[in-house]
């Protein structure tokens, strides 16, 4: 259990002499997400990786910053609105499609065997040195081995898949390699992550490192981690993929935003997926 | 055709000269700011009014300062934000000329604020066209107006502990 609001209690003294605020605020308790009356149990705090180097002192699912009815409905598949999307992206895996006449299926069979644990180490470096999402990894087998179109990176169909695959690799930390040939792209997220872009010149730390737990109008900032995505948000009423998050996110700085599936984002979403290192792949999680 | 707009001119320049008095304002590059970052001299000629930025403190499509700050009077405005330092006292703590540069541009007083510069057209990274996601041409429109931050601050300067 951690103590409510004692980094705002602190802050709020040093901030005395009129300073302008700059507080995390813990959340009020660190209760694990706990599935299907105790069948799963994803913790929702747990140590800071060390390249943080202190920024944070605890790394905290999104789920913690969420009000209790949209908690809820994460804590039962049958109540939980993204599983439809996880069936019919199972679906989709048996699907044969393209000149080869093959399914996902056809190749790597059983998708609990097959994809487990391909979610909590993407994004990463493939064989000829690329960064790649698993969107990647999908569409390369789609294009090359089914002779089937790639899918478009933010539709139904990749989110569908998506979601089916990340469900595979549900309660394995997150373990995403941030050295040796993924280190230069590590770096660029990293350095996309502190740089103020837009006219509000904002950075992802002002919000996410500096000020989660406190509230944007009627928002409540959370810390940013990614280890739910695809994410089914209420207010979409459907799942969104992590590139079309930070999409909405540098637009609403007033910037020039980057492309979904970029070679930008696919950079921060390595950066941002090492700041969960350690947190469990929710699979689908539910935020509003 | 041509008659009426001979009509139209004169009464376009009258109704113009009613509603907007010659308001003479300072260019967001022209702004001086004193090495703390303040700004002595109104932006506007036109003296602040306290109701109409009291008005823009709250406007989602203007100021929304209550995105991130919040005042314990305005019960008027749901969920206030809590980011930025409560505004209770704003009136006693600043004078009217250090809450025109924060407001301004508030990196000028605290370098390392968060705060959006209201009062700033170019030097940005990446700038978008608004809220389209698109790219912008810098100079990009000021987030406020000069008479909008004239209100802001009569109305920030009211705010008394």
């Amino acid at each position: 259990m951690t103590t409510p609001f004692r980094m705002a209690a602190a802050a709020a003294m040093a901030c005395a002499l009129s300073l302008p605020a700059l507080a995390e605020t813990a959340p009020e308790n660190t209760d694990p997400i706990v599935i299907n009356a105790g069948e799963l149990e994803l913790p929702t705090a747990v140590p800071p990786p060390a390249h943080l180097d202190g920024a944070v002192p605890e790394i905290y699912s999104g789920w913690l910053f969420r009000d209790a009815a949209t908690q809820v409905m994460q804590t039962d598949d049958f109540q939980n609105p993204g599983m439809i999307f996880v069936d019919q992206g199972i679906t989709e895996w048996n699907t044969v499609e393209g000149a080869a006449e093959k399914s996902c299926a056809s190749c790597h069979e059983d998708i609990s065997v097959a994809m487990k644990g391909l979610r909590a180490t993407t994004p990463k470096v493939n064989k000829d040195g690329v960064l790649w999402s698993v969107e990647d990894y999908v569409n390369d087998c789609r294009v090359n081995r089914m002779e089937a179109e790639a899918l478009d990176w933010n539709g139904d169909r990749m989110k569908n898949l998506t979601a089916a695959i990340s469900m595979q690799s549900r309660g394995m930390p997150v373990d995403v390699a941030i050295d040796g040939p993924a280190q230069p792209f590590w770096e660029q997220g990293k350095e996309m992550y502190y740089t103020r872009y837009g006219q509000l010149e904002l950075s992802c730390s002002n919000c996410h490192e500096d000020h989660y737990g406190d509230w944007i109008r009627a928002d409540h900032l959370s810390q940013g981690q990614t280890n739910g995505f695809p994410v089914y948000r209420l207010k979409d009423a459907g799942l969104v993929s992590q590139h079309n998050r930070f999409r909405g996110c540098v637009r609403d700085t007033r910037a020039e935003t980057f492309a979904i599936g970029s070679d930008e984002f696919r950079a921060l979403e390595l950066y941002v997926a090492s700041r969960g290192n350690g947190l469990p792949v929710e699979g689908v999680s539910v935020r509003h | 055709m041509s008659r009426h707009a001979v009509f139209l001119a004169p009464a376009a320049l009258m109704v113009m000269a009613l509603a907007a008095p010659l308001a003479a304002e300072t260019a967001p590059q022209d702004v001086v700011f004193d090495d703390f970052g303040s700004i002595a001299e109104p932006l506007s000629d036109t003296a602040g009014n306290a109701e109409q930025g009291a008005v823009v403190y709250v406007d989602r499509s203007t100021g929304n300062c209550v995105a991130c700050h919040a005042i314990a009077d305005r019960t008027d405005a749901d969920f206030q934000g809590n980011i930025g330092p409560s505004l209770d006292g704003a009136g006693d703590r600043w004078t009217t000329e250090q809450l025109r540069g924060i407001v301004a541009d508030a990196k000028r007083t605290f370098p390392e604020s968060m705060m959006p510069s209201m009062y700033k057209t170019s030097g940005y990274i990446r700038p978008g066209d608004a809220f389209t996601g698109k790219a912008g041409t810098e100079p990009l429109p000021p987030l406020l107006t000069a008479q909008q931050i004239e209100d802001v601050v009569a109305y920030l300067a009211t705010l008394k502990e």
